[in-house]
C-alpha cells in the first residue's frame, strides 16, 4: 500500500452510526385501522345514505312522475329480482368478461406501441400526436362505423373497446418514460445495462407508476366505450350485457329496471378500481416513498 | 513497492482532444491530455467549471470516445458514482447493489453474499432491506459507493484492481457528512485496493483525499500541473489554490 501522508484515518463508524441515525428520514406511521376507517371507509358510505336520503324525499314528494323518478325501493326490488332469478350473473359476466377481455388486448397492442412512440423519434413525431388526439376522441364515435365493418357482432364490441384504451396505455407509458429522471438510465448504463437487460432492469420499473396511471384510464375508458358499444349495438348475437339491459329497460318504459343497470355499471367501475387498481398502485407507489396517505 | 505498483497501469490516456459539434460551432472541451494512473492509485482531478472533467471521465468509462488520441483502460468495466447517488427507487438497498452483479451476470446466492459483504463494508448493515427513500443522503451514497465496487469487482479478472470513476460524489452532501464520507472512502480504498479516479472543484478534498492531484485548465481542458501529495507539506494547499486561481484568471478577458 502506497505511504500517504496524512494521518491514518481513525475509525469512524461510531461517528458515522451517529450521523446515520441523526439523519435518516423518519417516516409516518400509518395511521390506526379505526381512523383510517373514520377517514376514508365512512365518509362514502354517510355520502351514500345521504343520497338515497334525498332521492326518497323528492320522490315522496312527488315532483316527478313516477315513471320518471322510481322509488328507491322499486329499484331495490328490480335489483332483488334480477339476483333471485339469477339474471345478474350472466349479464354481468357478458359486460365484465368483454371488458377484462378487451383490456387484456389493450394492453398487448399498447404496450409495444408506447415504448415506441416513447423510444423511438420517428415514430414519436408521426403518431404521438395522433395517440393524443385519439384520447380526446369519443370512442361511441367509432360504433356507427364500426357496425358497418363488423356487424352486430363481438368484433364491433373489442373494436371500440380497443380504441378506447389502447390510447390511454400507451400514453401512460410513454409519458412515464419522459418523466424518468436522466440519471437512471445512465447510472443503469455504467452498470452495464444495454439494450434489452436496459429496458427490463431501468427503465419499465422507473416508467411503471406512470404506466399504471395509463392502464387505470385505459380500463375506465374501456369500461365506457364497452357500456356506449353494448347500448347502441344491441343484437341477438351479442347477449345481454349491461349495457343491453340497461337500454331493454328503457324501451319497455321500466324506469327501475334503468336504474338497476345504471348503479350496477357504476358499481362494477369502482368495483374494479378499488379492489384492483387501487392496491396495486398503492403498492408501487408506497415502495418508492411516493405513496400520499 | 510504490515503483512495482506504479509500473502496472490501470488508465493510460495519451493525446486526446475531444471537441463536440463540427465547423464554428465546434466546442474543444478537452486537449492534449496525457494521464497515467497506476494500480490501486488514488488520483484526483481537479478544476473549475467548465474543465471537461466529466467529459474526461466519460471517455475513461468508455460511454463517450475521444476525438483524437488513445484512451486504455484495464479494468473490465470501469464504474461511476455520481453526485447523485442515482439509486433504483423501486429496489431495496440490498438489491440495488445486487443489480450491478446480476448485470455482470452473477448467480443469485452469489450476488446476495457479495452484496451483504459490500454493504457491510460501506458499514450498512442491517439496512440492506430498506428502499432508498429511507435512507439519509449519506447513507445512499454509501449504497451507491458499494453499487459502484459490486460492478468494479464484478468482473475483475486475474487480480486486476476494479476502476471506479467519481463524479463529485460527495458535492451534494452537508459539510460534517462529507467530511466523514471522505474518510470512508479512503478507508474502503484501502481496504479493497481498488483504483480511484476522483473529479472534484475542491481543493481541501484533492488534497485529502488524492495521492495525485492533477490540475485542469477550462476551456479547454488541460493538464496544467500535478502535484503528488506525499512530496509535499501542508502548503499544498495554499500552492494549488493559488495555480487554480490563475487558472481562472485567465478566462477574465
Amino acid at each position: 500500500m502506497p505511504t500517504r501522508p496524512e494521518v491514518v484515518e481513525q475509525d469512524s463508524s461510531a461517528e458515522l452510526a451517529g450521523l446515520d441515525a441523526l439523519d435518516t428520514p423518519t417516516l409516518e406511521a400509518r395511521p390506526p385501522w379505526w381512523k383510517r376507517f373514520s377517514t376514508s371507509v365512512l365518509p362514502p358510505i354517510v355520502a351514500l345514505v345521504l343520497i338515497v336520503v334525498v332521492w326518497q324525499i323528492v320522490w315522496a314528494s312527488a315532483v316527478l312522475p313516477e315513471y320518471r323518478l322510481p322509488a328507491p325501493v322499486a329499484v331495490w326490488d328490480e335489483f332483488v329480482d334480477i339476483v333471485s332469478s339469477g339474471r345478474i350473473w350472466s349479464i354481468l359476466w357478458t359486460s365484465v368478461s368483454r371488458a377484462i377481455l378487451g383490456f387484456a388486448l389493450g394492453l398487448v397492442i399498447a404496450t409495444p406501441l408506447g415504448l415506441l412512440v416513447a423510444k423511438v423519434k420517428v415514430v414519436r413525431s408521426a403518431i404521438g400526436p395522433l395517440l393524443s388526439g385519439l384520447q380526446s376522441l369519443p370512442s361511441v364515435a367509432w360504433v356507427p362505423a364500426a357496425v358497418l365493418w363488423f356487424g352486430l357482432s363481438n368484433g364491433t364490441i373489442y373494436f371500440v373497446v380497443l380504441l378506447g384504451s389502447v390510447p390511454s396505455i400507451a400514453n401512460g407509458l410513454v409519458a412515464g418514460i419522459d418523466q424518468i429522471p436522466p440519471i437512471l438510465p445512465r447510472a443503469g448504463t455504467v452498470l452495464g445495462a444495454r439494450g434489452l437487460a436496459a429496458a427490463r432492469h431501468v427503465l419499465l420499473p422507473a416508467a411503471l407508476p406512470g404506466y399504471l396511471a395509463g392502464c387505470k384510464q385505459g380500463w375506465a375508458f374501456s369500461w365506457r366505450s364497452l357500456m356506449a358499444a353494448e347500448i347502441i349495438a344491441a343484437g341477438p348475437a351479442l347477449g345481454v350485457g349491461l349495457g343491453a339491459y340497461l337500454k331493454d329497460g328503457s324501451d319497455y318504459n321500466d324506469i327501475a329496471a334503468v336504474f338497476s343497470a345504471i348503479i350496477l355499471i357504476l358499481v362494477v367501475g369502482i368495483a374494479i378500481e378499488l379492489l384492483v387498481f387501487r392496491p396495486v398502485e398503492r403498492r408501487v407507489l408506497r415502495s418508492r416513498g411516493l405513496a400520499l396517505t | 513497492m510504490d515503483q512495482a505498483r506504479r509500473a502496472r497501469v490501470s488508465v493510460e490516456v495519451s493525446g486526446v482532444a475531444k471537441t463536440f459539434g463540427v465547423g464554428a460551432a465546434a466546442v474543444t472541451a478537452l486537449r492534449d491530455i496525457d494521464l497515467k494512473v497506476g494500480h490501486g492509485e488514488f488520483v484526483c482531478l481537479l478544476g473549475a467549471s467548465g474543465c471537461g472533467k466529466s467529459t474526461l471521465l466519460n471517455l475513461l468509462a468508455g460511454l463517450d470516445s475521444p476525438t483524437s488520441g488513445t484512451v486504455d483502460v484495464a479494468a473490465a468495466r470501469p464504474s461511476f458514482m455520481f453526485q447523485d447517488a442515482a439509486l433504483m427507487p423501486w429496489l431495496t438497498a440490498a438489491r440495488n447493489v445486487e443489480l450491478a452483479l446480476q448485470l455482470a451476470g452473477q448467480g443469485r446466492a452469489e450476488r446476495r453474499e457479495r452484496a451483504a459483504e459490500l454493504l457491510s463494508l460501506v458499514r450498512l448493515d442491517g439496512v440492506g432491506d430498506k428502499r432508498p427513500h429511507e435512507l439519509s443522503g449519506g447513507m445512499r451514497q454509501r449504497v451507491s459507493l458499494a453499487r459502484a465496487l459490486a460492478a468494479a469487482t464484478a468482473s475483475t479478472e486475474h487480480g486486476e484492481p476494479g476502476l471506479l470513476l467519481m463524479d463529485e460524489p460527495f458535492a451534494a452532501l452537508d459539510a460534517i457528512t462529507r467530511d466523514v464520507l471522505q474518510g470512508e472512502l479512503l478507508r474502503v480504498w484501502e481496504a479493497t485496493g481498488t483504483t480511484v479516479v476522483f473529479v472534484t472543484h475542491d481543493v481541501r478534498e484533492a488534497v485529502r483525499l488524492a495521492q495525485r492531484v492533477v490540475l485542469l485548465s477550462s476551456r479547454p481542458g488541460t493538464v496544467v500541473r500535478e502535484w503528488t501529495v506525499a512530496e509535499h507539506g501542508p502548503e499544498l494547499h495554499d500552492e494549488i489554490t493559488g495555480r487554480l486561481r490563475q487558472v481562472i484568471s485567465a478566462h477574465a478577458a
